[in-house]
């Protein structure tokens, strides 16, 4: 027991951490599984996403009509996410209530159904998602970096997955996945709220303790070669707004080199909050605010770092403004780049990092979702104590190590550039 | 609906041994003992709320000075206005305003709307007196840096461009110009790309001026502080605030609902996906058949996976990624509307699912078993929806500002066991009909 997180591990491999809190009469309840896009070939990109629509298409005991309104009469919300690195389902409910999501999260694990004809059916609703995706020149834009970024590694295709894939995968595709991947071995389970750690032990016991492992998980093998040189890609879309993103290769979260990669992105795009569930404050104090949008090259700016189990991506992402174009905003862009290796960054500039970290922190156990949501994740990647000594680490980096860092990602690993340059530029 | 066998279902399901549980007391949601009202002189509200169990505080709240007031042809102007305030004020320059807040994690935002300017913010609960300082500074004595102005609507100029491209954005435009003719609901509170271009700095402060002071101001504290000492706080920043001149914010008028089926489509090119609006005008939130509304909605486009709506077009007709109904009851006659995102060639199809529906909806009660649901889904969800900060203080904003009484919450589970099927019929009667509504599709070609 650190932190009041409580840890166990069921005897079929089943990770379970508990948290109380009795702030308000409601509960959460989590159960991840260690699979995403980033454990799909080629082929079956968007599988792990497609398994978790599935996994609302009911079980023997909770056919799917019976269990959206099982949650929602009881005045709960329930959800799932897929990224790259996790697949997520989550209830939060009144206290008294929870019992229901432990029941269906145990029965969906192993019973799920897979009905041709709801196969049949949601395919149409994903293709419709992605549909909805390629709308957006934001998504068309990361599509295209991530394929460019990663030759090697399965982070190069979206988690919604190509077309081509979502017209032909199969039933049994489909169901192998989930037999292949959802189990209590490959699984942690979650719960933070209204209850006593004894008792919802005890009953967590009885709903998994008797599901039986499934085999172990295959890993990926595919890591990415280090790249050798810029790359460079425009995307040609229909609009009149410009985008310039820069992407580099980044550290892991379990990289000590991570942390300075947080400051220095606190730094030159403000605080992220890494957070699926928003928080964060505006960023209109940071550099690159400064450099790009008050001097009205760019509508917004922003900086996107995640916490993953392989080296992923940092990104840094302009909305070129009317009247401006993508070459001048990038030569402000690499101008700040060039500041960042160039000079160390100040002990204000540090401390500002860690404070913002700190209130982020504070938001962050507001909600016991958050909290929730937070021990699940931190334990994909390494374990829950990740997040518990995020601040000791964080407040332990220096404008050395930042510069060390800026060198090692931002310097050699410069990746590439994309626009989607304004419709009246390349038609006719 | 296969309701018995649901139920019968889920019941049994129920009985295995639930892990025992404290059940849940609505006298522990807040109400008057434990939100503290006081008015200041001035005219100001202000309404706090302690919560102890995060280090942190929201504030919330709206001063009386929006859209409504602004003719067409000025159209952004309270938006742009409210979007300048923090670009500039008598004691802080836009750099000095935003290294203070971000320096300490925090977050503060001015928003215009049709019924007011709304303001939101978020800090460590140290930081609360800064939090104000700050609003206080905004609200009360901004100077419209010039250079930011022009800034500032380059910035929205581009949004709008991007807003043309975006088909959720287009449909949602469209419908309010379909279904608000002559009302100010027709007109984007963002503005147009001419309005914005030719709005003038001298408007923004004619509109402060005129429009901001404290005569109906409302702004709630939630979080770890201290009630009195919040209380001081506001009056300390916002106590001799004064505008003798300021002119009282008109009603929205009423909007007739269309006499048939209104359609207009939208094209932009590239896209994959079309984007649909289906409504009318429906209850303001103050009508005496808000809730009926609300519940009935429920059963038509959320409950569950998006109600009856979601179940026809997403599940069974697989077109779909959303599709879902919404009532907004918010100061005025807000729209009831249907939204679905789906592939363009399924647009007509989608549309006679949902006008079955809605025939379905306005010609037969709901079942029993959709009303106990609906009923008990709206009271048991209270507790989530009160868990953060932001949640209490939202909630406080609405029993202020629809005049619902402090106790409201903890009279909401009588009101909402008081509806009946006859009731949600009524209401879904007085505002929708599968041919009177207007329709905005927003797609390719």
């Amino acid at each position: 027991m650190k932190n009041n997180v409580y840890k166990a591990r069921l005897k079929n491999g089943l990770t379970v951490l508990l948290k109380e809190v009795h702030a308000a009469p409601v509960t959460t309840w989590w159960v991840w599984y260690r699979v995403g896009s980033r454990n799909e070939a080629t082929g079956h990109t968007g599988i792990s996403h497609w398994v978790e629509h599935m996994m609302f298409k009911g079980t023997r005991r909770f056919p799917a009509d019976v269990l959206d309104k099982a949650v929602a009469r009881d005045g709960g919300v329930w959800n799932a996410m897929t990224w790259i690195d996790w697949t997520t389902y989550f209830e939060t409910m009144p206290a008294d209530k929870i019992d229901l999501g432990l029941r269906l999260e145990a029965d969906r694990m192993i019973r799920s159904l897979f009905p041709p004809k709801e196969v049949a059916s949601e395919r149409t609703v994903i293709i419709s998602e992605r549909q909805g995706h390629e709308n957006s020149p934001p998504f068309l834009l990361s599509e295209k970096v991530h394929a460019v970024a990663f030759h090697v590694h399965p982070y190069r295709h979206e988690v919604i997955g190509d077309q081509a894939d979502l017209e032909t995968m199969t039933r049994d595709d489909l169901h192998g996945h989930y037999r292949g991947y959802y189990a209590p071995n490959n699984a942690i389970a979650v719960a933070v709220g209204d209850f006593k750690t004894r008792e919802m032990l005890a009953r967590i016991k009885e709903l998994y303790g008797d599901l039986r492992p499934g085999p172990s998980v295959p890993p990926v093998t595919r890591a990415e070669p280090e790249q050798k040189g810029e790359r460079r890609v425009v995307v040609e879309g229909d609009g009149q707004t410009a985008y310039v993103q820069f992407a580099y290769h980044a550290p892991r979260a379990t990289d000590p080199d991570f942390y300075p990669m947080v400051a220095l992105d606190s730094i030159l795009a403000g605080a992220s909050s890494f957070n699926a569930f928003g928080g964060g404050t505006t960023n209109k104090s940071s550099r690159l605010y400064k450099a790009l949008v008050e001097t009205e090259l760019a509508a917004s700016v922003g900086g996107g770092l995640s916490p993953t189990i392989d080296p992923y991506l940092y990104t840094l992402t302009a909305t070129v403004r009317a009247g401006h174009t993508v070459q001048e905003v990038e030569n402000a862009l690499d101008a700040q780049i060039e500041r960042a290796l160039a000079e160390p960054v100040s002990g204000e500039e540090l401390a500002k990092a860690l404070k913002q970290a700190k209130a982020m922190f504070a938001y962050s156990s507001e909600s016991v979702t958050n909290q929730g949501f937070w021990l699940g994740f931190t334990e994909i990647f390494d374990t829950h104590e990740w997040f518990e000594n995020y601040l000791d680490r964080l407040s332990a980096v220096t404008a050395d190590d930042v510069q060390r860092i800026a060198t090692k990602s931002l310097g050699v690993l410069r990746v590439f550039l994309v626009q989607l340059e304004p419709y009246a530029n390349n038609k006719d | 609906m296969p309701t018995t066998k649901t139920k019968s279902r889920t019941t049994r399901a129920r009985r295995s041994k639930p892990a025992p549980q404290p059940a849940i007391d609505y006298k522990s949601l807040p109400g008057p003992d434990d939100i503290t009202r006081r008015v200041l002189p001035n005219g100001i509200v202000v309404l706090v709320r302690e919560n102890h169990t995060s280090p942190s505080v929201v504030i919330d709240g709206a001063v009386k000075a929006g859209a409504l007031l602004v003719p067409r042809d000025k159209a952004g102007l309270a938006n742009f206005t409210a979007g300048a305030l923090m670009r500039g004020t008598e004691n802080r320059a836009f750099g000095e305003i935003y290294e203070a807040i971000e320096s300490v994690g925090a977050s503060l935002s001015i928003h215009g709307g049709n019924h007011g300017t709304g303001f939101g913010g978020k800090s460590l609960a140290e930081d609360l007196g800064l939090l104000l300082e700050l609003l206080a500074d905004a609200l009360r004595r901004p100077t419209f840096p010039a250079e930011h102005v022009e800034k500032l609507r380059g910035e929205i100029l581009t949004g709008l461009n991007i807003r043309a491209h975006d088909t959720g954005s287009m449909a949602s435009l469209t419908f309010a110009e379909l279904t608000y003719p002559d009302h100010p609901y027709a007109v984007s509170t963002s503005g147009y790309i001419e309005t914005v271009s030719a709005l003038k700095r001298d408007d923004l402060v004619a509109f402060h001026r005129k429009h901001f002071g404290p005569r109906g101001m409302l702004i709630i504290i939630v979080g770890a502080f201290k009630t009195e000492e919040a209380i001081a706080l506001v009056e300390k920043y916002f106590g001799d605030w004064q505008n003798p001149d300021q002119p009282d914010l008109p009603d929205a008028p009423a909007a007739p609902g269309p006499a048939s089926i209104v359609e207009k489509r939208v094209t932009i090119p590239g896209k994959t996906q079309s984007d649909l609006i289906l409504g009318v005008p429906g209850p303001r939130r103050a009508d005496p058949d808000f809730l009926d509304a609300r519940l009935g909605n429920g059963v038509l486009g959320v409950f569950g996976m998006m109600g009856r709506i979601g179940d026809a077009v997403r599940e069974k007709g697989g077109m779909a990624y959303y599709a879902f109904s919404s009532v907004d009851g918010g100061h005025g006659p807000g729209p009831w509307r249907v939204v679905a995102g789906v592939n363009p060639k399924n647009v007509e199809r989608a549309v006679e699912l949902i006008r079955k529906e809605i025939r379905r909806f306005v010609t037969q009660k709901i079942t029993p078993a959709e009303l106990a649901d609906n009923q008990s889904q709206l009271i048991g969800r209270l507790p989530l929806q009160l868990e953060t900060n932001e949640g209490v203080a939202g909630m406080i904003a609405s029993l202020e500002e629809f005049n619902l009484g402090l106790d409201y919450l903890r009279r909401y589970p009588g009101l909402i066991r008081a509806i009946t099927r006859e009731s949600v019929l009524a209401a879904a009667r007085k505002y929708l009909d599968p041919d009177k509504f207007t329709l905005a599709i927003a797609g390719p070609e």
